[in-house]
């Protein structure tokens, strides 16, 4: 039950007047620039982009900043301005077959065309503290080495060739949007891949763990992992044909996993899909775990009860502004609501005292 | 692709490629680097004022197959007409409603007899300094590929 209640604006004001002051911290220390959170704190950014749903580092590292750190607030920020934006139109589908790639691995072959690209990552470095980074003006450089200039092709387009691989189907459809219509489950694989590269990465990152140790088995391998910039494309009606309105960063992660063939299909591979705004590889993996999972049903394999098998349950709790809205509403004043329940408390206790005495 | 006027107007299937790669070259520019290049905005009459909005970007399901939406991306755009009749349209990525009128100008001068003035002053200098970010972040990721060597193993000696 919600009742109007008024009073406390001067205690609100004060508040948040403290905030600001909690934000900006000890005034000994230089004040952080939104241009050293976007270049220093990029993958914060990258997260909040993603989780966020909107492309725009300048405004994701802004949320970071205002949110004092605090991400998921930080997102919340970042989709409530979203919603003031007005739609200008969908873009053509990005091609990441023609990403410059920054990054590029495969769990599956070695040798493959175009390449092992490590690219800036965290992996086969020893997670020991770096104490050198607490000094100030430590500045590295990057080797080089000549690079091709071109694209390289996507691992799966090698299984793909062969048949070893489920084939994707192809085709034009309009996507379902859930910025634009409430979710309908079950949904489209479009649907599900828009909820899941919106969703909260811990959440994301559990369920495909889930997968692994069992509950939902799917057997990954990564077949290709790739971080790297694409174009993106929209038409343009009043000039009729299409432009390019910018570049964007993105992960894409392809997943090949068991299949034992069913009645229709013969042995052969299956396919889990992530793709997600900037350098967010963690997320881009899971995503495709989850994407696999969910689709067990396609492919006619046993429904276990897993929840990385669930549809309504990884969709419906993988966005962590609604749960967060929903969980943190439960701090706000309930004073009525709580007051009916103490009086109802009350009446059964007296109800039950009143049953013992006439008892004895 | 939809036939409009404009397409009409523009049958050279080169003239189309060199006007998109602009079109490109001008989204994807740094605001203050065009700023830069391109101080002076010559008078124009607003067709579409510069205006804010998100546009869905979209992926394929496996890089390939059917659409769905990745999410949205900022983008400011602008359409104009110049004194001299020329018009520019522009969606630049971002918020920076100067970038997308800057960019509808060099549309719409690159129209005119200006093109290759223009093409002197802002395209190429912008085009260079892409190229030289992208070769830059290209030979950075070729020092990283990784060179594998099979290491002969005890027993198979």
């Amino acid at each position: 039950m919600y009742v109007a209640v008024k009073g406390g604006e001067r205690a609100i004001d004060n508040a948040h007047a403290w905030l600001a002051e909690e934000r900006r911290g000890d005034l000994g220390v230089a004040e952080l620039s939104v241009a050293q959170i976007r270049a220093q704190l990029s993958l914060a950014v990258n997260r909040v982009m993603a989780e966020g749903s909107l492309y725009d580092p300048d405004l994701a590292a802004l949320a970071i900043k205002q949110a004092r750190g605090d991400l998921i607030e930080a997102i919340f920020l970042i989709r409530a301005y979203r919603t003031t934006l007005p739609r200008l139109g969908a873009s053509c589908p990005v091609d990441t077959a023609e990403m410059a790639v920054i990054r590029r691995i495969s769990a599956t072959f070695k040798d493959l065309p175009g390449g092992q690209v490590l690219g800036p990552t965290f992996d086969y470095t020893h997670r020991l503290l770096d104490f050198k980074l607490a000094a100030e003006g430590e500045v590295s450089q990057a080797a080089t080495a000549p690079a091709a200039m071109e694209a390289v092709p996507h691992v799966m387009a090698m299984l793909d060739r062969d048949g070893m691989i489920e084939a994707e189907p192809l085709g034009n459809d309009v996507p379902a949007d859930l910025t634009r219509e409430p979710m309908e489950l079950p949904g489209s694989r479009a649907l599900r891949l828009q909820a899941i590269t919106r969703g909260d990465e811990g959440f994301i990152l559990s369920m495909a763990y889930s997968t692994q140790r069992g509950y939902g088995r799917t057997h990954a391998f990564v077949g290709e992992l790739r971080i790297g910039a694409v174009a993106v494309e929209m038409e343009i009606p009043e000039l009729g044909f299409a432009v390019e309105i910018g570049e964007i960063e993105l992960t894409e992660c392809e997943t090949v996993n068991q299949f034992k063939g069913s009645k229709t299909e013969p042995p052969q591979f299956t396919r889990g899909y992530g793709l997600v705004f900037g350098q967010t590889e963690r997320k881009a993996i899971a995503m495709s775990l989850v994407d696999r999972s969910l689709r067990w049903a396609e492919l006619g394999e046993d429904y276990t009860g897993a929840p990385a098998q669930d549809e309504e349950f990884v969709l419906m709790h993988a966005d962590n502004v609604q749960a967060t809205g929903f969980l943190e509403h439960i701090k706000l004043p309930h004073y009525v609501d709580f007051q009916s329940e103490l009086e109802l408390v009350r009446r059964l206790r007296a109800e039950v005292f009143a049953t013992q005495e006439a008892a004895e | 692709m939809t036939q409009t006027p404009l397409e009409a107007a523009t049958p050279c299937s080169e003239t189309l490629a060199a006007r998109k790669a602009w079109m490109g070259l001008l989204a994807r520019a740094k605001p203050a680097r065009l700023a830069d290049l391109c101080p002076e905005i010559p008078t124009h009459d607003l067709l579409r004022a510069p205006e804010i909005g998100a546009v869905m970007v979209r992926g394929r399901i496996g890089g390939n197959g059917l659409p769905f939406n990745l999410g949205e991306m900022t983008v400011t755009r602008c359409a104009l007409r110049l004194g001299s009749g020329a018009v520019g349209h522009a969606h630049v990525q971002g918020r920076d409603k100067g970038h997308a009128v800057r960019a509808a100008v060099v549309d719409a001068l690159m129209q005119t007899d200006q093109a290759e003035a223009l093409r002197a002053a802002v395209l190429a200098p912008l085009q260079a300094e892409e190229i030289a970010r992208r070769t830059s972040r290209a030979a950075k990721a070729a020092a990283t590929k990784v060179e594998f060597f099979t290491l002969v193993r005890g027993e198979d000696q």
